[in-house]
């Protein structure tokens, strides 16, 4: 061994180390950021924590209340959204699976796919502002409403109708996305053989396929549920706020991500702990719920 | 169903082709049903360009291509334009990738390589988890905690360092802090002397709030998500090609640079691609923070806008047909960018699933 060797090794090796450093510092300092912000959440939160939030209406400026109104119109709208928007999905996703797998359009369809799950939340608002709330009364779309549902009780102004439509344009993408991916981990043993006993295409799906994926679809369910359970941006212009409790669909809503975003531009104190508050219990929804389908998600195969 | 087979023994041999028909029946309309689904995907994407393009006549019919160029956004006079969105979105997008990126990857290496073995799942589990989180909770925690401490404790002394060149005084911001911001100031500023404009970049009055602040919180949320798609890609890497790079007398760092790296390109570029798309459409964490002006400045200090902070923060009091419609045509433009983002970002990793479809 000649000694430019030696120092050939020690700088590669000084290399080496240097930049695997780099990288701890990198994950170290990543870390140290999340966790502050997760520290402040639960520090302020809990601070602001107290029962009347779950059984007082948001108050006006100066007055106590909790965040009854808003957390009832958020689990309402995000239920809605979701028992509307899953069966959609799931269709849609066992055609990608199924039926057309290697078509032409399940590609273009899937691609669709992937770009509006990942597309910004905020035109999602924009497209069901213009769609349903932007129509006039003699406008086109007003009136097919009107044929189809015989009064006009949603077009035309902000309600509750429009923020679950925008919730569903956002879970629909998701679910189609999980439940495709999840009946393709299903073996095709299991489909052959249930069609070699006579059984139709149809039985062999939802019969077979269907509840062999259950738990991975019920995973996709519950995400897309965490994903839109903080959306603030799609619900804006659509379901608005509303400072009263109200379960009329057709009427504004509140929602929690809207009351957050409402209270914590104002200039007022109590406001600002209410906002807190909200955070942390849409931040512990969330947590649940990711850690719930995490616990159902299946082996990767 | 199920009771179906076993029915089946009973039945007389025109029961069973009536029971087929009834079956090939029932086959047709489930199928004719999951192709509608299917095509509902399709027309939701129809749906949202139409509309947007639909809401937004009225604005491309007054402003025409000067709407992309313009810089005035004038409620009073009716005058909008939508250059200084379109330059905040991107600069405050592009600025949190360059945050973001480098430091996503070193946590995806931590986790592959360093990170010892028991704590990887854990970490892995709570980044993932992180990456879940609302982006209104990045938002207001910028708002109330980041900005605030930013204004106080960096941007004085950044500003100071870049331009008027007093950096022994960082004010209250403990003995840590100092020991690192003290000789970086004195680099920063030898920087200065060198790169002119580095100076502008940091001037004006520290406010707490704007384009830079809105960069870096954007940049913390895109964190967990770059870094959990970095490190799914990582692990694709057969062990086969690590371990011959190994063979070979490689270092640790030789291999992640040489072997893995490469390997895991693709996949690396489009979930940063995929990234992007979300940061330039981000609304929450950035509309807190960004201070919504409606100018360009020279200064990344300065309070800027991007085009859903300003979607967000107008849209409801927007008056006025002209103004509404100005702000769907904001809409579109970022449906535009993110779409190309968004969609170079599938062929890629269609291009990979390929790859890895074929190799194995």
């Amino acid at each position: 061994m000649s000694t430019v060797n030696k120092g050939l090794y020690a700088r590669r090796k000084f290399r080496s180390r240097m930049f695997l450093s780099l990288a701890v510092l990198a994950a170290g300092f990543g870390i140290v950021w999340l966790g502050f912000i997760l520290g402040a959440l639960f520090y302020n939160g809990f601070t602001a924590f107290d029962p009347k939030l779950f059984s007082q209406m948001t108050p006006p400026p100066g007055a106590d209340g909790g965040l009854a109104n808003a957390i009832f119109g958020s689990v309402v709208m995000s239920g809605l959204a979701v028992v509307l928007a899953t069966p959609i999905g799931l269709l849609a996703g066992t055609y990608l699976a199924e039926y057309g797998r290697y078509g032409r359009l399940a590609f273009f369809v899937r691609f669709v796919n992937d770009i509006l799950l990942s597309a910004p939340s905020i035109i999602t608002g924009l497209f069901i502002y213009v769609l349903v709330v932007y129509q006039t009364p003699d406008s086109y779309g007003t009136k097919v409403c009107t044929q189809l549902l015989g009064s006009n009780c949603f077009m035309g102004h902000f309600s509750a109708v429009a923020g679950v439509l925008s919730l569903m344009v956002i879970v629909i993408p998701v679910v189609v996305r999980t439940s495709e991916n999840m009946l393709l981990l299903v073996p095709n043993g299991l489909r052959e053989a249930a069609a070699a006993l006579g059984a139709p295409r149809s039985n062999v799906i939802r019969a077979v396929t269907w509840r062999a994926a259950r738990a991975g679809i019920v995973t996709g369910v519950l995400l897309a549920v965490a994903r839109i359970s903080g959306e603030t941006a799609p619900l804006l212009f659509t379901a608005l706020n509303n400072q009263f409790m109200s379960t009329d669909l057709s009427q504004p809503m509140a929602s929690l991500p809207a009351v957050i975003f409402q209270f914590a531009l104002s200039p007022y104190e109590y406001w600002h702990k209410l906002a807190w508050a909200g955070a942390l219990l849409i931040t512990a929804a969330v947590l649940t719920v990711s850690i719930i389908a995490r616990l159902l998600q299946p082996k990767r195969s | 169903m199920a009771d179906s087979a076993v029915a089946e023994q009973m039945l007389s041999i025109p029961q069973r082709a009536a029971a087929v028909a009834k079956g090939g029946v029932r086959d047709t309309r489930f199928r004719a049903l999951t192709f509608i689904a299917a095509l509902l995907v399709l027309f939701i994407f129809a749906g949202v360009m139409a509309s947007l393009i639909d809401g937004a006549m009225p604005a491309i019919k007054a402003f025409g291509w000067s709407f992309l160029s313009s810089t005035d956004w004038n409620p009073v006079t009716q005058k909008f334009g939508a250059l200084p969105s379109i330059y905040g979105t991107l600069v405050s997008s592009f600025l949190a990738m360059f945050l973001a990126v480098p430091i996503g990857i070193g946590i995806a290496i931590f986790l592959t390589e360093i990170c010892p073995r028991p704590l990887r799942r854990p970490i892995g589990i709570a980044i993932e988890l992180l990456a879940g989180i609302p982006s209104i909770i990045y938002g207001i925690w910028g708002l109330f905690i980041f900005a605030p401490w930013f204004q106080e404790h960096v941007q004085t002394w950044l500003t100071n360092a870049t331009g008027v060149g007093d950096t022994s005084t960082v004010d209250g911001s403990g003995v840590v802090l100092h020991a690192i911001l003290v000789p970086l100031g004195w680099l920063i500023q030898h920087l200065c002397t060198w790169i002119p404009f580095l100076g502008d970049i940091f001037a004006g009055p520290p406010y707490g709030i704007g384009l830079f602040t809105a960069s870096l919180i954007l940049s913390i949320m895109i964190l967990p998500f770059i870094s959990s798609v970095t490190r799914d890609v990582f692990e694709t890497v057969p062990h086969m090609l690590k371990e011959a790079a190994y063979g070979l007398g490689c270092t640790t760092w030789e291999v992640m640079w040489r072997v893995v790296l490469p390997f895991a390109r693709t996949g690396v570029v489009g979930g940063a691609m995929l990234a992007l798309g979300r940061a330039l459409g981000e609304t929450m964490a950035v509309t807190f923070v960004i201070g919504n002006d409606h100018h360009i400045h020279e200064s990344l200090f300065a309070p800027a806008t991007t085009i859903s902070a300003s979607i967000a923060n107008e849209f409801t009091e927007a008056v006025g047909d002209l103004y509404t419609s100005s702000l769907i045509e904001l809409g579109l433009i970022l449906f535009f960018i993110t779409f190309v983002v968004l969609a170079s970002a599938q062929l890629m990793l269609y291009a990979l699933e390929r790859r890895a479809g074929g190799a194995s």
